[in-house]
């Protein structure tokens, strides 16, 4: 038997279609037309009649069924071109469905190649190629000009430009030079490194995105879950519509019309394909969402919470200002970082680097009896002298009056600054403020959010209130919540839930894993390495950064509405067919195309979606 | 009880879903059947005392979709 692909079998049976046509409208129904119109659907319709037959042997019925049913049940009365012509429009229509679809999947197939194919290996006083999944921990993986670095892993030497778009969706390449991470699936542009490899291969950040972004392509909406048993019952009731019109009518043709249009495919492929449409555009520009859902969640949200530090802010504190009483800056400064470098709090970071800088280099001391008091601050020896160093509630603690302090503590935190006073049993020595700078993009996504849309913007953090109140301000927030403790976070977030109907919670993940888990809808600021975050979000803003934040949620609107189209066409291109082929207005041919082009418009609707950013864009410039 | 994922060639038309998570719920043994349709794969969880992994591969190839690989 001859063996012909999809694409074989539809132009074969076109032309068989085409020929039949004229001899039709030529000859009639001559024998030689009829002869050439039974080849047309033996051609065109071989594959549907075998998978009929594999279907039924399971005792199913699907589309193939009803089609082999119809045309059969055509043939039987005589009805040659209907047969003809259902079978090859079924051909056809298969064909062009596979061939888009492919093309709206091509978006996330084209992030998968993006995966390392090889991985160049110092291994025995030699370089050796192996793949990426065979590269040991710790091993020294080279990477040359336009090659993609196979490891997650820390620069050991050289110089690259790389093009992070395969964990950041950030296209502009990035310097690169030893001391620095890189990521598997990222490419070097020019120049070369040597990467010393810390994770390899499913435990790399790119094939955990990877490993995500499939999960979540397939992972249902609401929606599509209701369509999906509305067909399963849809299908059997119009089945048995068609036997009962034919014990009614007697009317065999019509029977069998209707069986060709029982199976409401453009609905029950109508949200899957403009989820897998909008995933893939997200994942493209670096924005992770976790299913279809996800999108529905997010394209209805009209509140959102942010987290301060990391989220609205760099998460670097910096010391910003040192005000001394009767000692010098950097005495008081290497003092207190003495002490301050038994801490892990940011806060101390920041001054034992400020204390570093300022001298020059690694500060000299042995700080004794070191005490972390959390919440407050510390305490500890330092050549015979009780140092101590917090904030008021420390000196609160201690019985000391720090009201004369009041004022100036008072002024710096309207400026967004945290202040940690440091003394000794002689009194306060001097006052450290610290501040976090605000991202540079925060108060512009403020502002775009606003335009969508979102009209309740508020800010939760553990920080003080007027620091915390200073940073709302420049960001343009509608309120802050500050001194919070995790636990208080997700009492606000349910309580602001109840007021706007849902709300998204924004934060790095860390210590905003509880917020993030008890929103409706958990934003994390991921990427590198930040794989606990990755996980419990239900988006992930890859970037490292939350400029995106209204890209996705411009995103999620046009997936939601994306499917709202396409459900609403679906439903009425089966309501106007049944209606139709009821009236006798819609014969088994017409049917047959109106269903095909219905389910190719679906397709190509959510096509549209792939493209969203590249519209909006060329608008706002 | 086992879980099993299957690899088919592209599944194109919305009516396969209905028709291989039909075939495999009616197939004794298996607990639950899922079609993933953008990602063209067939999860399963199935007994493996009563069925095996290449015999329900074998079901979906003879139902008329190639099965790429199960893992």
């Amino acid at each position: 038997m001859l063996k012909w692909n999809q694409k074989q079998t539809v132009q074969i049976s076109a032309l068989l279609i085409a020929v039949s046509f004229v001899l039709m409208k030529w000859l009639g129904n001559e024998p030689v037309t009829i002869a050439l119109m039974l080849t047309t659907s033996a051609v065109a319709g071989v594959s549907i009649f075998k998978k009929a037959i594999a279907a039924l042997r399971y005792r199913i019925i699907g589309i193939d069924t009803l089609v082999t049913l119809a045309v059969i049940g055509a043939i039987a009365i005589g009805e040659y071109w209907e047969a003809a012509a259902v079978t090859f429009l079924f051909t056809l229509g298969n064909y062009l469905e596979a061939r888009t679809l492919e093309r709206t999947r091509s978006s996330i197939r084209a992030l998968m190649d993006l995966a390392p194919d090889i991985a160049r290996v110092r291994r025995d006083g030699g370089e050796t190629v192996v793949s990426p999944e065979e590269v040991r921990l710790g091993e020294v993986v080279i990477v040359k000009p336009g090659e993609k670095i196979p490891v997650d892993g820390t620069v050991i030497e050289g110089n690259a430009y790389v093009n992070q778009a395969a964990v950041t969706g950030e296209a502009l390449p990035l310097s690169r030079k030893a001391g620095e991470m890189v990521f598997s699936g990222t490419i070097i542009e020019s120049g070369y490194l040597l990467v010393s490899a810390e994770r390899v291969g499913n435990n790399t950040t790119f094939a955990r995105i990877m490993h995500l972004v499939e999960e979540a392509q397939d992972n249902k909406a609401k929606a599509q879950k209701f369509l999906e048993s509305f067909a399963r019952y849809y299908t059997p009731a119009i089945m048995l519509l068609a036997a009962l019109l034919l014990i009614v009518t007697r009317d065999v043709h019509l029977a069998l019309t209707i069986l060709v249009i029982s199976c409401p495919g453009a609905l029950v492929i109508s949200t899957p394909i403009s989820i897998v449409a909008g995933i893939g555009n997200g994942a493209k520009h670096g924005i992770l969402f976790k299913g279809g859902e996800v999108m529905e969640k997010l394209g209805a949200v009209r509140a959102i919470a942010f987290d301060k530090t990391g989220t609205l802010t760099e998460g670097k504190p910096t010391v910003t200002k040192v005000t001394t009483y009767g000692i010098d800056e950097l005495t008081l400064l290497r003092h207190t970082a003495i002490g301050e470098a038994y801490s892990e709090h940011p806060l101390a970071a920041a001054i034992v680097a400020e204390a570093r800088l300022r001298n020059g280099g690694p500060i000299q001391g042995m700080a004794e009896q070191v005490r972390i008091i959390t919440g407050q601050g510390i305490s500890f020896l330092y050549q015979g002298r009780a140092y101590y160093v917090g904030n008021r509630k420390l000196f609160a603690h201690k019985g000391w009056n720090t009201e004369e302090y009041e004022a100036y503590l008072q002024s710096e935190e309207q400026q967004g600054q945290t202040v940690i006073m440091v003394g000794t049993e002689a009194g306060i020595l001097g006052m450290i403020s610290i501040a976090d700078t605000v991202r540079s993009g925060a108060a512009k996504l403020v502002t775009r959010l606003r335009a969508q849309g979102i009209s309740n913007m508020t800010m939760l953090t553990g920080d003080n209130g007027r620091a915390a109140q200073a940073i709302a301000g420049t960001t343009g927030l509608d309120a802050c919540y500050s001194e919070l403790l995790p636990e208080d976070k997700v009492h606000i977030l349910k309580r602001l839930a109840h007021r706007h109907g849902s709300i998204a919670m924004v934060g790095d993940g860390v210590n905003d894993a509880p917020a993030l888990a008890s929103a409706d809808l958990g934003i994390a600021i991921g990427g590198a390495g930040k794989d606990v975050a990755m996980e419990t979000a239900d988006v992930v803003l890859m970037g490292g950064d939350i400029d995106k934040l209204s890209y996705a949620v411009g995103l999620s609107r046009a997936a939601a509405r994306n499917i709202k189209q396409n459900i609403s066409f679906a439903l009425l291109v089966v309501g106007l067919l049944l209606t139709g082929v009821l009236l006798q207005t819609v014969d088994m041919s017409i049917g047959m195309l109106i269903h095909e082009g219905s389910v190719l418009l679906v397709i190509l609707n959510a096509m549209r979606l792939s493209r969203y950013g590249r519209i909006t864009n060329k608008r706002e410039t | 009880m086992s879980h099993m994922t299957f690899q088919l060639e592209t599944v194109s038309c919305p009516s396969c879903i209905n028709k291989i998570e039909g075939m495999l719920s009616k197939t004794k043994g298996i607990q639950r059947a899922e079609v993933r349709f953008n990602t063209s794969r067939v999860r399963v969880e199935f007994d493996g005392n009563i069925v095996s992994s290449s015999g329900i591969g074998a079901k979906i190839e003879k139902l008329g979709y190639r099965v790429l690989s199960g893992m």
